[in-house]
């Protein structure tokens, strides 16, 4: 592009819509070395031939710290951009930001991560319980502390049959996924994320004895090895989708919903499908990758239930079908039926769970919090004795070991972290995954930008992330006085509330500090 | 509501479970010979430390020999209205064959006592149409379910048949003479003395804790005690008494007389073994105790406790899968004696043939020769009987 067109470019975007952030470069310490310019995808540095000196605009800088996590002297740093206008609660800045932006282009806005606004987050409203006196405190660095969770359907009851004196197992227990910890990788499509990034959440899926779930993009040839710590998803799309698929993973998960944007659909960018997606996708190279909001097969429970059972026959019944939804208003109901449809585990989005791509509308408004979706699917479950035929995934913005374990106290099974991984792996939450130009190698399939991420170290800190949690969720457990992870799961007598009102203690059914 | 200090038939705080330490004892001739409640006391008043009179209680099996076929319901009830009203929902759903004020001996030390009164009853041919679904236990549970739930300060505290449980607000050795458990004759005893931190005062708050003929006695805080009653829900047990025991008694009936599990079966859900010793054991066993441990997660029973469970055929005494409480087991001759404390075995039977301590989570099965629980559930009215003499 010619010098004058690119400035006339920036003068017209700097017409209304004001920076998001603004650079600020050190002089004395920046020593021309262009590594901020080879490392930013949204051209913010460029080297000033003339004036023989390094310049920024932050116009385009998305504020991924990129630049100033890598800068040698540590020169840049990246400040979000102060404006000046008079405040308004209503009007806030960022508000009158959107109006600009679609007032300049009539288009949709666009977001990626998860919801960012300030809603309040109930798991910092809820705390934990520990032991003093009447029951001991058990170490985990002494006792055995079991995290070990089964994902699946199980009968109510067993039968045993008495065989040479012995007792002996009569009753068949479906197909089991078997977690050391109860923590796995969300769904993340090859396509959303890079190779790098899938075969990390693999890997370090396999080498922790956990799943990830490789998302609705197909599963690449590559990653089949890792196939049983793999979860395959089946969305609306269909992408990737064939016998030789859904035998791959350990489970097959169908995906209804993603908290990010529940109702909608998917839109992978032509851009993005280049030759190893195109295959993996089973797509044109190039195209496209369209997911309807809804599955043009499933227009209610019923049909659900024949899709349940299409995938069940056709992986010989060998391998647990769930289904994931997002958290909605009436969440437990649906979350009912898909058991009774034959759901063997149903995930259950909450509205802070990320995306690649989503309407910043939908992801800010649409859904409600995993804290009270939770509470009441599990409730609903139990009050219909049904709790036991299906395990229950939650998933949507945890952000450590203390949402998990309190997750688990409400009623999960286990939980799905995406976000969390993405961090682990280097992201930094600058929220433009929907543009391909992640400059950490993660939300891109440019290849100079994806090798910035190597799968070894992407793997190792993943790897670290899961042992640290398990660490910490052991030591909870511990100072509640259990040494296995069931004897919490719905255990709502180790939570108490604070800032909560008594309409959502009860929705949570927990007690208030103090009770 | 916050009147409740006196009220026997009330908890004073509305702690959901109760956090207490306490003692336990039981005795067992697995002969069947019957012996005086004598022994029981002595033992149990030998632990007489472990407890700080704000509870004691006694499960007697084999007291009823002439009136062995009727469920024999003990109550308690805040006054002569409550018992009315108790006995209108016995008269419309059983046959009342018999009732009579539970004989007492006056004693200095006890205070503040409930009416208490027994009534032997059996299950009303009408009853058991309208239910036509369910075995007439289970409609004996309903029943007392009913009384405990719906009436107000009348409260069931015993169910089954040829057995009964006796106690309340007290040291365990007296409250053992108020009840004149010396006069009985049983060849089951068991025993409890409380040491609580609540619910000071509640005569349903002491143990033994009963249903049917489960009777349990135990000493610890089960910390998994949330998780263990919303399981029980699920298989219409509601918990009433704000305490951990009465999940450990429904457990039982669950696991034992509806699910139809070996005790051993039973025990190893509720305190199993760790998964990295399921992944040592031979195959079969591996099988079964990994199946256990996925479908009965919400039936392990996690914190610290030693209980013993009574039923009509036989004892079953078992810890906390890491033994964080007490147990200490003897035999001598056809008797069986576990006991918190090995002191209060010697004191009763100071020369056991063998005496050991219990292990973590591996149950000590007390059984009435040639009797298994879950055979004489099924053909119950013959097997009392003879059971009975």
């Amino acid at each position: 592009m010619a010098n004058n067109d690119k400035n006339q470019q920036r003068q017209k975007k700097k017409w209304l819509i004001d920076p998001d952030f603004r650079v600020d470069r050190d002089p004395d310490r920046c020593i021309d070395c262009r590594v901020c310019e080879r490392q930013c995808a949204n051209d913010v540095h460029e080297y000033d031939e003339d004036g023989e000196c390094m310049r920024s605009d932050g116009s385009s800088c998305v504020g991924c710290q990129r630049c100033a996590t890598l800068c040698p002297t540590e020169a840049i740093s990246i400040k979000e951009a102060e404006r000046d206008y008079r405040p308004h609660g209503n009007w806030t800045q960022s508000v009158l930001q959107n109006v600009h932006k679609q007032a300049e282009t009539g288009g949709v806005l666009l977001s990626g991560m998860g919801n960012d606004e300030e809603h309040p987050v109930y798991w910092d409203r809820l705390l934990l319980n520990a032991s003093q006196v009447t029951n001991p405190s058990i170490d985990p660095l002494r006792e055995p502390m079991e995290l070990t969770t089964y994902l699946g359907r199980k009968p109510d009851r067993i039968e045993v049959e008495e065989v040479d004196g012995e007792p002996r197992l009569k009753t068949e227990v479906a197909p089991q996924l078997k977690l050391d910890t109860p923590v796995m990788f969300s769904a993340m499509s090859y396509g959303s994320i890079s190779y790098n990034a899938s075969l990390g959440l693999a890997r370090a899926a396999q080498e922790k004895g956990t799943f990830a779930n490789c998302g609705e993009g197909g599963l690449h040839e590559d990653f089949r090895e890792y196939g049983d710590n793999v979860i395959v998803q089946v969305a609306s799309g269909r992408f990737g989708v064939d016998k030789e698929y859904l035998d791959a993973g350990a489970a097959v998960e169908i995906k209804i919903g993603q908290g990010a944007k529940p109702g909608i659909g998917g839109h992978l960018p032509g851009e993005k499908v280049d030759e190893a997606i195109s295959q993996t996708r089973m797509i044109p190279e190039g195209t496209d990758a369209l997911s309807p909001a809804p599955h043009h097969d499933i227009y209610s429970i019923e049909d659900l239930r024949q899709l349940i059972y299409a995938l069940k026959e056709t992986t010989r019944y060998e391998k647990p079908v769930g289904v994931k939804i997002s958290a909605v208003h009436n969440v437990a109901p649906i979350a009912s039926g898909c058991v009774r449809a034959g759901a063997d585990f149903v995930a259950i989005d909450g509205y802070r769970g990320g995306t690649g791509a989503a309407p910043t509308m939908i992801r800010n408004n649409v859904g409600i919090p995993i804290e009270f979706a939770l509470a009441s699917v599990d409730s609903r479950l139990r009050e219909e004795g049904v709790r036991n035929q299906a395990s229950v995934v939650a998933a949507g913005g945890f952000r450590c070991s203390a949402d998990v374990v309190k997750a688990i106290a409400l009623g999960a099974d286990a939980v799905y972290i995406g976000t969390a991984a993405l961090v682990a792996m280097g992201c930094h939450l600058c929220q433009k995954c929907y543009t391909g130009k992640c400059n950490w190698g993660i939300a891109t399939q440019d290849p100079y930008l994806t090798r910035r991420l190597n799968p070894e170290i992407a793997t190792r800190r993943l790897k670290n992330l899961l042992r640290g949690w398990s660490l910490e969720i052991k030591e909870m457990l511990g100072g509640m006085g259990v040494n296995a992870v069931e004897s919490l799961r719905g255990n709502r007598e180790h939570l108490r509330g604070i800032n909560l009102s008594s309409r959502e203690l009860d929705i949570l059914g927990i007690k208030a500090a103090g009770e | 509501m916050n009147n409740r200090k006196n009220n026997p038939l009330k908890p004073n705080y509305p702690d959901e479970k109760e956090m207490s330490g306490c003692a336990i004892s039981g005795i067992m001739s697995e002969a069947g010979n019957c012996f005086s409640g004598r022994e029981i006391i002595d033992s149990i008043a030998n632990m007489h430390e472990r407890s700080n009179g704000l509870g004691g209680g006694f499960a007697a099996y084999g007291i009823y020999p002439e009136r062995s076929e009727h469920y024999a319901l003990h109550l308690m009830c805040a006054d002569e209205q409550a018992r009315k009203a108790a006995a209108r929902v016995l008269e419309r759903r059983c046959v009342v064959h018999d009732d009579e004020p539970i004989p007492i001996r006056p004693m200095d030390s006890i205070t503040d006592r409930p009416l208490l009164h027994r009534f032997f009853v059996d299950v009303t041919e009408k009853e058991m149409e309208k239910n036509y679904e369910l075995d007439e236990e289970d409609v004996m549970v309903q029943i007392v379910m009913e009384i405990n739930t719906e009436v107000e300060d009348a409260y069931v505290f015993s169910s089954g048949k040829n057995m009964g449980i006796f106690k309340g607000v007290g040291y365990p050795e007296d409250i053992g003479r108020f009840y004149r458990l010396d006069e009985y004759d049983a060849h089951i005893w068991t025993a409890h003395g409380r040491f609580p931190t609540n619910t000071t005062g509640w005569w349903g708050g002491a143990h033994p804790f009963g249903l049917l003929d489960w009777s349990v006695v135990h000493n610890g805080e089960i910390s998994s005690y949330g998780i263990n009653r919303r399981y029980l829900e699920n298989f219409d047990y509601h918990c009433t008494l704000r305490t951990d025991t009465e999940v450990v008694c429904y457990l039982f009936d669950l696991l034992l007389r509806k699910h139809g599990l070996p005790a051993e079966v039973a025990c190893q859900a509720m305190a199993p073994p760790f998964w990295s010793e399921i992944e040592r054991m031979p195959e079969r066993k591996q099988k079964l105790a990994r199946a256990v441990r996925q479908v009965y997660g919400g039936a392990l029973l996690n914190g610290p406790f030693s209980v013993v469970v009574g039923h009509s055929n036989g004892i079953i005494a078992f810890n906390d899968r890491m033994k964080l409480r007490p147990m200490t087991a003897a035999r001598k001759g056809d008797m069986l004696y576990v006991a918190s404390e090995e002191a209060a075995i010697r004191v009763v039977c100071p020369a056991p043939d063998e005496l050991w301590y219990a292990k973590g989570g591996v149950p000590i099965v007390g059984k009435l020769k040639g009797k298994e629980h879950g055979e004489q559930r099924q053909k119950s009215t013959a097997t009392e009987k003879e059971m009975a003499h």
